[in-house]
């Protein structure tokens, strides 16, 4: 996309994102029912298969990412004060940015075992 | 944050009842709602009775009936009386409608009549288009084309050209799509509306318009087009029949192909 501030990048993307995470929501949730129990170590085992923690961390980023365009989507309708505006977008972004990195980090200490 | 509640000043009171005459035997009963910007006071619903049997058969009959013989003072637009020119649109019995081309016994019960809403409001039925208006003008709404036609004379379309005007073009401008529309209830400010959208759309698919890329790329903003969110009121409420979120969705389409 040329233009991201334009909307349409933004309109794209979310589309995509929803997409993508039809498949990945099913394999999240049939891989955790699979699961015998939901312990640590069970856990650890799961993810650390390449396979399972890959896919975990594009469940994280693109969930997290599609989420993001959605609540900037809601405050952009609702809130009509710009500064405002831009203050809850950008404390929107920084909150998915952490929860990301904290989910993808677990996600890569459960895969190495630690 | 968009107001949820209404101002004090903006909360609609009871107003007057009016009667029917003496003799009336089918009578229905109309609410509608008065305001006067001239002055200090809050809006109210006035009550007025109508004798359907020395009345036509729509809302706008009855509402002429209502200030020619029972209240004056109401106000309301009206000219063409048959679907043609929107003036009369105003939000009845809760949907945004034409007055002229609603038939009273198509509404059950009393018959409400309220404003196109969240419009700023001249009198009563009247609201202040004139940002509607200028919504209209940014699109750019007349045919954009530097190269000179062919021979010298009118700019031929193929049938097939001119068939993807059908639905687009018969648009009235009543506002009726626009005013039903909560995205543009939000940010009327910066979102252009479906009205606007759809005419917008008329001229980017018009094969003797030029300008194209540049209408397209004029709409590419995250308000101006993207605050429609497929509510689809605009489709249910058009008077015409036309498909305003279809209109817009194939903006979107395009611009996302351009832009691919």
């Amino acid at each position: 996309m040329s233009n991201s501030h334009g909307g349409t990048g933004h309109f794209w993307v979310q589309r995509l994102t929803a997409i993508a995470l039809v498949p990945l929501t099913i394999w999240f949730c049939f891989s955790l029912a699979s699961l015998p129990q939901m312990s640590h170590a069970n856990l650890s085992a799961w993810m650390s298969s390449p396979f399972n923690a890959a896919l975990m961390i594009l469940v994280i980023g693109v969930g997290l990412y599609h989420g993001k365009l959605g609540l900037q989507v809601i405050a952009e309708d609702y809130i009509a004060d710009r500064s405002k505006r831009v203050i809850t977008i950008g404390s929107i972004t920084m909150i998915c940015v952490l929860f990301g990195v904290i989910g993808i980090v677990s996600v890569l200490k459960l895969s190495f075992g630690a | 944050m968009a107001d949820f509640k209404l101002p004090a000043n903006s909360i609609v009171k009871k107003g007057k009842t009016f009667e029917a005459p003496e003799g009336a035997t089918r009578t229905r009963k109309f609410e509608v709602y008065r305001f006067d910007s001239s002055n200090e006071e809050n809006p109210s619903v006035d009550t007025y009775f109508v004798d359907l049997d020395t009345c036509g058969p729509m809302i706008l009959d009855a509402l002429i009936k209502i200030k020619s013989e029972i209240d004056p003072t109401l106000s309301f637009r009206r000219s063409c009386r048959e679907g043609i020119c929107g003036s009369c649109a105003m939000n009845i019995d809760g949907a945004n409608t034409l007055a002229c081309t609603m038939a009273i016994e198509d509404v059950e019960g009393d018959i409400k009549i309220y404003p196109l809403p969240h419009q700023p409001v001249v009198k009563d039925l009247v609201s202040d288009l004139d940002n509607f208006y200028k919504q209209y003008e940014a699109i750019e709404p007349w045919m954009q084309a530097d190269k000179e036609p062919a021979g010298g004379r009118e700019r031929l379309q193929t049938k097939e050209d001119r068939e993807k005007l059908d639905g687009l073009y018969e648009c009235i401008m009543c506002a009726c799509c626009s005013t039903s529309c909560p995205s543009y209830w939000w940010n009327s400010d910066k979102y252009l509306g479906p009205a606007a959208l759809l005419a917008a759309y008329r001229w980017i698919v018009d094969s003797r318009d030029e300008n194209t890329e540049e209408r397209l790329k004029a709409l590419d903003d995250p308000f101006k087009l993207y605050r429609c969110h497929t509510i689809m009121n605009c489709a249910t409420v058009c008077p015409k029949g036309l498909n305003p979120a279809k209109a817009i969705a194939e903006t979107k389409k395009m611009l996302v192909q351009s832009n691919l």
